[in-house]
């Protein structure tokens, strides 16, 4: 019983603690948040184009993305999987072959066929879940490895 | 049905029509067989006079002028008002309709000179049918091409309606080899050896752009193979081709035109322009240019087909690398069918008599096509409803040869004349049907939704009256209840051999089956 109710009361210190130390981290947190904002608002525009020049792609919803490219009509031209076509001479875009910059770029004022989307179409965001699923869509083997390609 | 017969077996085929509704419902595939340049003999049920119209039907059933709505994309019509003028305007019309370029023909058939007893003394005399020789480009400019052509660093043939005939092909071959020149087959008819090493089809746009000769061969659009276009709210266009490059075309197109269907493109701005029909003209230019080929430009022609030998190469594994992207994805992609339909087909005398266009033309690209009856090319017009008719008279025409008739049926097309799975049933005329079924008019899908963003309405409605879901149509029930068997519907591109391999078991029977595969839009 003792022991139970020692268990019991070190499990309740260690809770505190986890606690005191998440409050420790909030407390860190928000000051490193203030120093950002203030900083951001000192210095907006370098800190904002730093975040654009990253390659990496803002966060995507892979499986938001993959309705996206049907309910937008995406697949039309390009396929399902974004495969492409001669036929709609729309490129293969699964997995893209741009980074999200030149693919947001692409999207917006492209060089060929495809028409425009503006972001009052195609908002930003989803047209980073559209990136993240056609991302997450792996390469194939060569043709030349698909025995039935070689017929 | 008349319009596929006809590009496999050579023949018009006869189709009788009532010279009012009948003639409407053949208006379409009549458009479409005008626009593909092919000959069919056409003969118009009519009553003219009024006193031998039995009262009520009979009147919506008669027209003043039967052929009218249908002059526009006819080349030619007759309304014998006697026996022996019919038997005249029939011969005439055969001749007529068989001279390049070919074009579909009307005879309207009056029902009283059809029922009123012959005299007895009358004595009908049918002229003799004498076929007229295919216009042949004249000498001098024949030879002034093949001096343009030998002299030549990148010549380019482009062929498109070229093989009217087997020979066409053979004759293309004999032309492109001696040059050892780039060949683009634009697929209105079986031009060219798909894996022929001077095949460049697959890389038309870099070929014309790097020509300094291309020599157009019956090209139903030549502006439209020599230029780049761009489709957005300013529709732009401009040459695809060396601003120096010599343009010169061969074609019965310039021997006849009308002006109401605009089915004749962009005037043409050439070098050189040959009013004749290409196939027949291609024996005297390969002649002449093999008197000018001397051992320096031999010598030069043979390090330019090794060029060309790597660059098909080159483009075949491109195409290759570019089918086994979407390779196991459900719906099947179009490379997957093709390829999973190729496996079945390619040790059997096959014929591929549906249109390539909308599958991205994958069996141009992967299969290996050598013969001309190996694949018939588009409708001509684009108008909806060619596939299943078109190919099933195809069938018909590839029946007495043994040949293994397969058809690419797009499912939007078929719902249009659907009862052309009856009459294949009924009269046992194998053919497979390998339905590259998107569920959707998916041009229309295509270019509702450039026009939605155009005009900023929203870009996710465009399936409406354009897809064709909801319910979904099973293709392989609609074959069955019709006599036809059926295979599917196939989302998983596992099922999708066995499935063709069952089907093809049937029509080497004599009978025709359809395989429903669930696609993947192009």
């Amino acid at each position: 019983m003792r022991r139970a109710e020692q268990r019991a009361e070190a499990g309740a210190t260690r809770r505190m603690e986890l606690i005191a130390m998440r409050a420790g981290w909030m407390k860190r947190f928000v000051v490193l948040l203030f120093l950002f904002a203030f900083a951001a608002l000192l210095f907006g525009f370098p800190v904002a184009r730093a975040q654009q020049s990253s390659d990496a792609p803002p966060a995507g919803n892979a499986q938001n993305g993959k309705k996206l490219l049907v309910s937008y009509g995406c697949y039309e031209c390009h396929g399902r999987e974004g495969q492409g076509s001669t036929q709609t001479g729309a490129a293969r875009i699964g997995p893209p072959q741009l980074s999200f910059e030149g693919f947001q770029n692409y999207v917006r004022k492209p060089t060929n066929q495809m028409p425009p989307y503006t972001s009052k179409a195609v908002p930003d965001q989803d047209l980073a879940d559209i990136y993240a699923y056609l991302k997450s869509i792996p390469m194939p083997p060569k043709g030349k490895d698909i025995p039935l390609l070689n017929k | 049905m008349a319009h596929g017969y006809y590009k496999v077996e050579g023949k018009p085929l006869m189709v009788l029509a009532h010279g009012t509704v009948g003639v409407q419902h053949a208006a379409m595939a009549m458009y479409n067989a005008y626009c593909d340049r092919v000959p069919i003999y056409v003969i118009l049920g009519n009553i003219i006079d009024v006193t031998k119209r039995a009262p009520g039907v009979e009147w919506f059933h008669s027209v003043q002028d039967a052929a009218a709505m249908v002059r526009d994309f006819t080349k030619w019509d007759d309304l014998p008002i006697s026996l022996e003028h019919f038997a005249e305007s029939a011969v005439r019309a055969y001749r007529v309709a068989m001279t390049p370029p070919t074009m579909p023909v009307v005879l309207v058939a009056d029902g009283d000179l059809q029922e009123t007893p012959i005299a007895s003394d009358l004595k009908i005399r049918i002229p003799k049918l004498t076929h007229e020789m295919p216009p042949v480009g004249d000498s001098g400019s024949v030879a002034e091409v093949a001096r343009l052509l030998v002299a030549a660093e990148n010549p380019v043939i482009m062929a498109d309606r070229t093989a009217r005939t087997p020979a066409g092909l053979a004759c293309l071959v004999d032309l492109a080899e001696t040059l050892q020149c780039s060949v683009v087959d634009q697929g209105a008819r079986m031009n060219f050896p798909t894996r022929h090493p001077l095949n460049q089809s697959d890389r038309a746009r870099a070929a014309v752009a790097d020509a300094d000769d291309i020599l157009g061969l019956d090209v139903a659009d030549f502006y439209g193979s020599t230029h780049s276009y761009r489709d957005q709210i300013e529709r732009t266009s401009r040459p695809g081709t060396k601003p120096n490059a010599k343009l010169i075309t061969i074609s019965a197109d310039d021997l006849y035109i009308k002006a109401n269907y605009q089915d004749f493109q962009r005037y043409n701005e050439v070098d050189i322009a040959i009013a004749a029909d290409s196939e027949a003209t291609l024996p005297s230019l390969t002649e002449a240019v093999k008197r000018l080929i001397t051992d320096d430009r031999k010598r030069a022609f043979q390090d330019r087909g090794v060029r060309l030998k790597a660059a098909h190469m080159q483009a075949l594994e491109r195409s290759r690398d570019a089918a086994a992207f979407a390779w196991d994805a459900s719906p099947i992609s179009t490379a997957r069918m093709c390829m999973e339909l190729w496996s079945q087909i390619q040790n059997e005398d096959w014929s591929l008599v549906g249109a390539t266009t909308f599958v991205s033309k994958w069996p141009q690209r992967l299969w290996n096509f050598d013969k001309h009856y190996q694949y018939i090319g588009n409708a001509g017009g684009y108008g909806v409803g060619y596939g299943a008719p078109a190919a099933t008279g195809a069938a018909l025409a590839n029946r007495k040869y043994g040949r293994l008739t397969v058809n690419i049926q797009n499912d939007g097309d078929l719902m249009y004349a659907p009862g052309v799975l009856w009459t294949a049933a009924h009269h046992k005329i194998p053919i497979l049907h390998i339905m590259h079924n998107n569920r959707a008019y998916h041009q229309e899908v295509m270019q509702v939704q450039i026009m939605a963003d155009r005009h900023s309405r929203g870009i996710s409605n465009c399936g409406t009256g354009t897809t064709i879901s909801g319910p979904d149509i099973s293709y392989a029930k609609l074959a069955e209840s019709m006599g036809v068997h059926g295979e599917g519907p196939i989302s998983d591109p596992k099922d999708l051999g066995p499935a063709i391999k069952r089907a093809i078991e049937v029509v080497k029977r004599g009978e025709p089956a359809l395989v429903d595969v669930v696609t993947q839009p192009r």
